[in-house]
């Protein structure tokens, strides 16, 4: 470098020297600076790391031999899978906002209306799983044997059922309910039953079935290929409405392709963006589980809520307030918490005056809620709080048409257009079509 | 201050120009050199005051949570009963279990303690270990010795991972102690609704602290580099708490989700997942990667900060 050389010639004068130390102050510099390259290295290799790996992981989908839809469907209904267990992974993005708070809220203004009520009870933790990601552990071991657990923050919230019992434990509260198979839990849980009140579905095979449920001539179902989940070869079936105006876009179920059980479930909406529903198992196993995993006992000092009690102290058992609460979200327009059109129609029979119009994807329901004015759209009818109507109002659009005017509470899956003279038009359609039918009604 | 004469024991007779020079003549005093320093830097943290006194505070945690419950339910009631409870969100994790099983007082204690006083204690040490030398002018003493700059970050940063550990074994010591004295023991319910023996519940508590003790390793190497920076070490405590302070109200606003996973704090509460059954190991290892990135980042950007900086003092 040249600041030795002119270190080493007699000749050069101070303001070389000068020039030389500044030189050797630069490098020295240089030098130091150059010690920052590391730590930026390993975050790089980390940062590329985090991001690459999940994209080679989710690489090369799998060889299988070709498979019609109809093959593939028979496929599903055949499944027998007897023993399994594994981590199920639920994303639903509904658009609204989140219900959890709210529902906490609700659930327990309902329990403290009465005291008979439990941090336990299933039908409390239902909503729960309306917005967000949960993580579900699954086991199951024939037909009298499953578990259910959803995963909390240093918590879990389970439901066993073990022959003749159905225990549901809290650990968060620590608090059990336990129903007996002489009661209700009987009739709910003696079929599948792998969860709580049978009009929820939380597996992707539930969610599948709702799905299948709704093919007939409207829908395309093809085969898309082949997938990996949870580190199986899968299926992919993918099931769009051929109509127009309906708010679903696709569904796509990923099929194992030993076994015939449902791995995944992607229902993703018309309008683009991230999917409505995502369930899918992340770990899979269908090996026997152990058989501790379905021993329960209740933990010492836990507080242990009997189903019968509940019924006896006079309060509603969990199914029917389960409903009422429907019908009081409904009102409310947390209607979107539904996440399949099932289960929709299901909770919607329960209503009065009810109408469809239209068949398959687009079908809308029609009922009248019997109030003139009627829902706090800001009419006649307010609920006497102005903060609330106007909270209402901003969720809603105004929209007037042949039919009058009303509001249309939108979620990314289900649209509700409530009319001045108290009429309510709801379906997984879009805006337009809500409107459309609202018109063709008059 | 002790240091001076601890360290001046240690450094024979070695002048100052060789050791910041000859960094590979350095390396022939070996591991067992190494672990003297190692050793000799240990004794003098622990035997701070100030040290003594964050650990007495962190072994008071678990005294205070077990004899609040104790009162609280010394009628018999259970914790957390109370109509629709709400999920239990009225405490940390596993209070509610406490009364049944003292056991569940370790959990509970780490619960309480992780999100701040543990990771302030080792923000405290961490912060303390370069600039406080600085401050108290012995760093450079410490330098004479054949070390290499290098080195002596390295057994900086394994004293302070080593407090970590002795910090979280310390809150679980006391809580199983405090637990046992006025709890019954026994068989544990896992949070999935389980049971195991009360052998497999101590062997979960151990392997609990361990986890926690993990979870600090990311706070400590940014400590120790915050550390590097300035030659006040007081600024540098104050910053790394600061810092930890900042990360955990970040954590908290749900607008940044996209951010949360890479938050140190982020996945401290998943040492809880040891107590499900089976264990779910998911966020277990995304929070040991974690740490692990931060440790690496971090202790890099320690060194070349280190190494490269003027020592006037």
């Amino acid at each position: 470098m040249a600041p030795y050389e002119t270190d080493d010639s007699a000749r050069s004068g101070d303001a070389a020297a000068l020039a030389a130390e500044v030189e050797e102050v630069r490098s020295a510099r240089r030098r130091k600076a150059a010690r920052y390259i590391v730590p930026a290295t390993v975050l790089g290799v980390a940062a590329a790391t985090i991001g690459l790996v999940p994209a080679f992981a989710g690489s090369g989908d799998p060889d299988l031999p070709k498979i019609s839809a109809q093959e593939l469907i028979e496929k599903i209904a055949e499944s027998d899978v007897q023993q399994v267990s594994g981590t199920v992974k639920i994303t639903t993005d509904l658009g609204l906002p989140d219900l959890g708070g709210l529902a906490d809220g609700l659930m327990s203004q309902g329990a403290s209306g009465g005291d008979g009520g439990s941090a336990a009870d299933p039908s409390a933790k239902l909503l729960e799983l309306a917005t967000g990601t949960h993580t579900l552990r699954i086991a199951a071991d024939g037909p009298d044997k499953q578990k259910l657990s959803l995963l909390d923050d240093a918590a879990e919230y389970s439901v066993i059922h073990n022959g003749d019992d159905m225990w549901a434990y809290d650990s968060a509260s620590n608090e059990v309910y336990h129903a007996d198979g002489a009661g209700e839990g009987k009739d709910q849980k003696a079929g599948k039953g792998e969860d709580a009140p049978e009009d929820a579905p939380a597996t992707p095979q539930e969610f599948a079935e709702e799905a299948l449920k709704a093919v007939d001539d409207t829908t395309s179902v093809t085969v898309d290929g082949t997938a990996q989940v949870a580190g199986r070869d899968a299926y992919k079936l993918v099931i769009e409405p051929k109509q127009s105006g309906s708010t679903v876009g696709a569904i796509s179920i990923a099929v194992d392709a030993k076994t015939g059980l449902p791995l995944k479930f992607t229902l993703t909406p018309a309008s683009g963006g991230a999917a409505v529903v995502d369930v899918g198992f992340t770990q899979v196993d269908f090996g026997k589980p152990s058989a501790s995993t379905f021993d329960f006992t209740p933990p010492k000092g836990a507080k242990v809520t009997e189903a019968d009690e509940m019924e006896e102290s006079g309060h509603h058992d969990s199914k029917s307030k389960f409903e009422d609460f429907d019908k009081d979200a409904a009102s409310k327009d947390a209607k979107g918490s539904r996440d399949s059109k099932g289960s929709e129609e299901e909770f919607a029979s329960g209503l009065d005056g009810l109408k469809t119009i239209g068949k398959g994807w687009s079908t809308i329901a029609e009922f009248d809620n019997g109030s003139e004015g009627g829902l706090p759209t800001g009419g006649s009818d307010t609920t006497g709080d102005s903060r609330v109507d106007g909270f209402l109002n901003s969720l809603g659009d105004q929209v007037s048409g042949d039919f009058g005017s009303g509001t249309v509470f939108k979620t990314r899956l289900i649209n509700v257009l409530f009319t001045e003279d108290g009429k309510v038009y709801a379906g997984a359609v879009t805006k337009d079509a809500l409107v459309k039918a609202a018109n063709a009604a008059k | 201050m002790s240091r001076v004469e601890t360290n001046g024991v240690e450094a024979t007779a070695t002048d100052v120009a060789t050791a910041e020079a000859a960094s590979p003549a350095a390396r022939t005093p070996g591991f067992l050199w190494t672990f003297g320093l190692f050793r000799s830097e240990l004794v003098t943290t622990f035997r701070r005051w100030r040290t003594i006194a964050l650990l007495a505070v962190l072994a008071a945690v678990p005294v205070l949570v077990g004899i609040a419950v104790r009162i609280e339910t010394g009628d018999g009631s259970s914790m957390g009963g109370g109509p629709g409870g709400g999920g239990g969100g009225g405490g940390p994790a596993f209070i509610a279990q406490i009364t049944n099983n003292g056991l569940f007082l370790v959990f509970t204690a780490l619960a309480a303690t992780l999100p701040f006083f543990l990771p302030m204690a080792v923000g405290v040490i961490a912060g303390d270990a370069i600039a406080g030398e600085a401050n108290a002018g012995t760093l450079r003493y410490l330098l004479v010795a054949p070390a290499g700059r290098t080195r002596l970050l390295l057994v900086k940063y394994a004293a302070t991972m080593t407090f970590c550990l002795v910090a979280t074994l310390v809150v679980a010591a006391s809580a199983l102690a405090v637990g046992a004295l006025l709890f019954p023991l026994g068989d544990l319910t896992t949070i999935s609704g389980t049971s195991i023996s009360f052998a497999e519940g101590l062997l979960r508590a151990l392997l609990i602290a361990l986890a926690v003790a993990a979870s600090l390793i990311g706070i400590a190497a940014l400590g120790l580099f915050v550390s590097t920076l300035t030659n006040s070490g007081i600024a540098a405590m104050a910053t790394t708490v600061g810092l930890l302070i900042t990360v955990q109200i970040l954590d908290q606003i749900p607008q940044l989700d996209a951010l949360h996973p890479y938050f140190f704090s982020h996945y401290w509460l998943s040492f809880a997942d040891l107590m499900r059954e089976p264990v779910y190991w998911d966020d277990l290892q995304r929070n040991l990667g974690l740490q692990a990135v931060y440790a690496a980042v971090f202790g890099a950007a320690a060194w070349a900060r280190f190494t490269a900086k003027d020592i006037a003092s």
